[in-house]
């Protein structure tokens, strides 16, 4: 277990020496308030790249989440602007119900039919993201159209910190307990290492997966009602392309793409990596344009890192048949 | 010495130890009609080692994918205590007490040893929060009681395939396993670790554990099993105790006497040296092999697996660096460092893997065929797909290809078919050489006859053929001469004539046969 984390505190080491850097060109990225704004900027990143990081382990993907994403956010905004006296509560259910059901759609088709999850998630991409047009007709759902407790929970404070941190830290510990300590979290993990000996001992597969996509869609809910909450509007490109920053988050926290490795630490900290990155560019002033270059250079660095960790003491060399056949020949 | 050659029955009544843990009868297995297993029957008693003996093809594997869970057998029934069991999946073998350790390992290279040891049934608190403390300390008492020194906490890919056995015994332990079948648990171990192994197969014998072990080799056998039981051809031959039986008499039961003579082998017209292989050495899988190769002639290449044949073919055909040694072709010397410039030479080879390196399965067959010589087609000139296609017909008329067209998928051909293909595309490069490595594996009998007639034929057509096979009947039927390869290097080399199945076998084995040598000889 110990060299599954090495990475993580080089990872961490290189946010803060990045944070530092950015504080010595422009001292004002490391005040408090531009500090506390880059934690709550980098939540809902980290609760998405957790569920992600789930589903990668079992070697797979879940590339509808920004959609499932949009569209929960956006059923969540309609339901609280057309029925502005239905509880908080009840809204942020539906928009985590909704969600559910798009990832258990997606875990279904992946772990009882067998098909492969990079195909089903890049369909039920387009068909949640459709739908979400069809559903809106198009139009925006604005702050204006929200409640107002609508709109407040996500920065509302409790204890100093606001609702969004406290959420991305539960689900921080929620899904560190998940990895670790249950059965689900485990089977996950040899799932993904050798898929056809998990089914020789008796891994239920198909239901594994099943409950896998389910919860990266039930992050995806919640996030949806937190997004359009935050930001205060829903329309149909919400989230474009975030589920390309999601994936990155994983690879860069040393998630294997290729299933079976991969910690709930290292995802959290790729995520907050990238928000850094983020961050500290415009406050650099560097051209918006650099910034998914600069996201893409960190990728390709974290795979070639990853790629050489994984090779280093995986292959046993065999003992040479000249040393088996001494004995034997006499 | 006398060989007693009367059909022997199961006789289930000379042993010592326990009562019977595993009672087979009657098991048959067929794949497409062909039987793997023929009314097997097996007995195997608490606290035993009983060695499953046979060639290459002769039902072991099915035996354990049968007794394993991944087979359900056609016929007979299998007594577990006594108590009939069907085994409908590997869990379920698992669950009834039947686990095997082999060199493909149910093993999770991520995972730590402990947790490959309980993965999928973790001891929990309540809540069902995975009590690692307990996973982790009765590891190491597992280990404990095999004393065998194994950090739980290191994770499976560090460690060498000795110590990845070991994992898969303390499974076994930990499941309580009735019967621990292993298959070739030594074949990549060295000396120290072997000892090892036979050490906690003691262990095992004294706790009550039945184990099935198959081997190759002699020595091992005699030394670590009580019983054997003997299958050729998916037939059940004999059964018995070691200390009543020899080497030899064991090898007689292993090929049987007849040799079928169901090979035609087409005569033609042996001239002078056409490939020499002088001292040709790598570091770690083979050392010093020379042979020449005759025109004309069909060399065959017999050997237990990993003797190093394959990696010998490879090396000749440009794929294997680090190699050093000579080779002469049509007298002159040439250095053939890639595959490219093998083919170029007239050297083709055909791999033993069609799955992985023979055939593209995704393209039609022939386009398969036309691949290696596509700059002789001429691929930019008008009329080249008719080319294409004659040259394709041309060879599918030949090898008798089975198919619907000649623009069918490759995948969707049977096993013979596909090997009939990898042969066609070898051939349209017109070679003077041809090496195949293991042509008929895995391909059913009526294919296997079509292969081994068109291999016969080859050399009527001025080919010199190389025949990498672990099949005996083949390489004997086939074979003009036959090299023996053991441990990465040339045991023996034998004329047509002088080379029995016995001696044959022995010579790979690394056993002296001299008594039945001689034998041979006087008849």
């Amino acid at each position: 277990m110990k060299s599954l984390f090495q990475r993580e505190p080089l990872l961490a080491l290189m946010i803060v020496v990045l944070v530092l850097a950015v504080g010595l060109k422009a001292p004002v990225f490391l005040s408090a308030p531009s500090l506390a704004n880059l934690v709550t900027d980098s939540t809902l990143l980290v609760m998405l790249a957790l569920a992600q990081m789930l589903v990668v382990v079992t070697r797979g993907v879940d590339l509808s989440v920004a959609a499932n994403l949009a569209l929960s956010g956006m059923v969540a905004a309609m339901l609280a602007s057309r029925h502005p006296e239905a509880p908080l509560f009840a809204v942020v259910l539906m928009a985590v119900v909704t969600g559910l059901v798009l990832g258990l759609v997606n875990g279904w088709l992946i772990g009882y039919l067998g098909l492969p999850p990079i195909v089903i998630t890049l369909g039920t991409m387009s068909v949640y993201r459709g739908l979400v047009f069809v559903l809106s007709g198009g139009t925006w759902v604005s702050a204006h159209q929200m409640p107002a407790d609508f709109i407040a929970f996500p920065l509302t404070r409790l204890f100093g910190l606001p609702h969004l941190v406290w959420i991305a830290a539960a689900a921080f510990a929620l899904f560190l307990f998940i990895a670790r300590f249950t059965r689900f979290g485990r089977d996950l993990f040899a799932i993904g290492n050798a898929p056809q000996c998990a089914g020789y001992i008796g891994i239920p597969t198909a239901r594994r997966l099943l409950w896998t996509y389910g919860l990266s869609g039930l992050v995806a809910g919640l996030c949806g009602y937190l997004w359009v909450a935050r930001y205060a509007v829903a329309y149909t490109e919400v989230a474009y392309g975030f589920e390309f920053t999601v994936i990155a988050a994983c690879v860069i926290g040393g998630v294997s793409i290729a299933g079976g490795v991969g910690s709930v630490t290292g995802a959290l900290l790729g995520a907050l990596f990238l928000t850094v990155i983020g961050n500290a560019l415009p406050v650099l002033q560097v051209s918006p344009f650099w910034q998914s270059a600069l996201t893409g250079l960190v990728i390709l660095a974290a795979v070639l890192v990853n790629a050489r960790g994984g090779r280093k003491g995986s292959r046993q060399i065999l003992p040479l048949h000249r040393n088996q056949l001494e004995p034997a020949t006499h | 010495m006398p060989v007693t050659q009367a059909p022997i029955t199961p006789t289930y009544a000379d042993s010592s130890a326990g009562p019977p843990v595993l009672q087979l009868s009657g098991i048959s297995k067929r794949f497409n009609g062909i039987h793997a297993l023929n009314d097997v029957g097996l007995t195997i008693r608490a606290g035993e080692v009983m060695a499953l003996i046979g060639e290459n093809g002769a039902g072991k594997s099915t035996m354990v994918k049968t007794l394993t869970g991944i087979y359900q057998p056609d016929a007979g029934s299998i007594l577990l205590d006594g108590k009939p069991v069907v085994l409908k999946s590997p869990q379920e073998a698992m669950q009834a007490g039947i686990t095997a350790v082999h060199q493909e390992t149910v093993m999770f290279d991520e995972l730590s040893v402990a947790e490959n040891i309980y993965v999928g049934r973790q001891p929990t608190r309540a809540g069902g929060r995975i009590d690692w403390r307990r996973i982790e300390q009765e590891a190491e008492a597992l280990f404990a009681r095999l004393e065998v020194a194994l950090p739980v906490r290191a994770r499976v890919k560090d460690l060498s395939v000795a110590q990845r056995h070991f994992v898969e015994i303390a499974r076994a332990l930990s499941q309580e396993a009735r019967v621990v079948i292993m298959d070739e648990p030594t074949a990549a171990l060295s000396q120290r670790e072997i000892r090892e192994l036979y050490r906690i197969i003691a262990q095992l014998k004294a706790a009550g554990t039945a184990v099935i072990f198959i081997s190759h080799k002699f020595d091992e056998i005699f030394e670590v099993a009580d019983r054997y039981t003997v299958l050729r051809d998916g037939r059940f031959v004999a059964d018995g105790a070691l200390s009543a039986i020899t080497e030899a008499e064991l090898v007689a039961l292993m090929v049987g006497r007849a040799v079928n003579d169901a090979y035609p082998k087409a005569q033609a017209e042996i001239g002078g040296p056409l490939l020499e292989v002088d001292r040709l050495c790598h570091p770690t899988e083979f050392d010093q092999v020379s042979f020449t190769l005759r025109r004309g002639e069909i060399l065959g290449f017999y050997g237990l697996v990993g003797a190093g044949r394959s990696e010998v073919m490879q090396a000749i055909f440009g794929m294997t660096p680090g190699v050093t040694g000579s080779v002469r072709l049509e007298g002159k010397p040439v250095a053939i460092s890639t595959p490219s410039q093998a083919i170029a030479h007239g050297i083709a080879y055909v791999p033993e893997d069609r799955q992985h390196h023979g055939a593209h399965l995704t393209m039609p067959i022939q386009q398969n065929i036309s691949l290696p010589i596509l700059a002789k087609i001429g691929f930019f000139l008008r009329g080249h797909r008719a080319r294409e296609t004659q040259i394709a017909r041309h060879f599918a008329e030949q090898l008798e290809l089975k198919a619907s067209h000649l623009t069918q998928h490759v995948s969707e051909l049977s096993g013979g078919n596909q090997q009939k293909v990898v042969l066609g595309k070898w051939l349209a490069t017109d070679p003077k050489v041809i090496i195949l490595d293991e042509p008929t594996k895995g391909i059913d009998i009526g294919s296997k006859a079509a292969v081994h007639r068109f291999i016969s034929e080859l050399v009527t057509r001025g080919l010199s053929v190389i025949l990498v096979s672990s099949e005996l009947p083949e390489v004997l039927g086939l074979a003009d001469r036959v090299v023996v390869m053991q441990h990465g290097r040339v045991r023996r080399v034998f004329e047509r004539g002088e080379a029995t199945p016995e001696i044959v076998v022995a010579a790979a084995s690394g056993i002296e046969l001299e008594s039945a040598q001689q034998e041979e000889n006087a008849a």
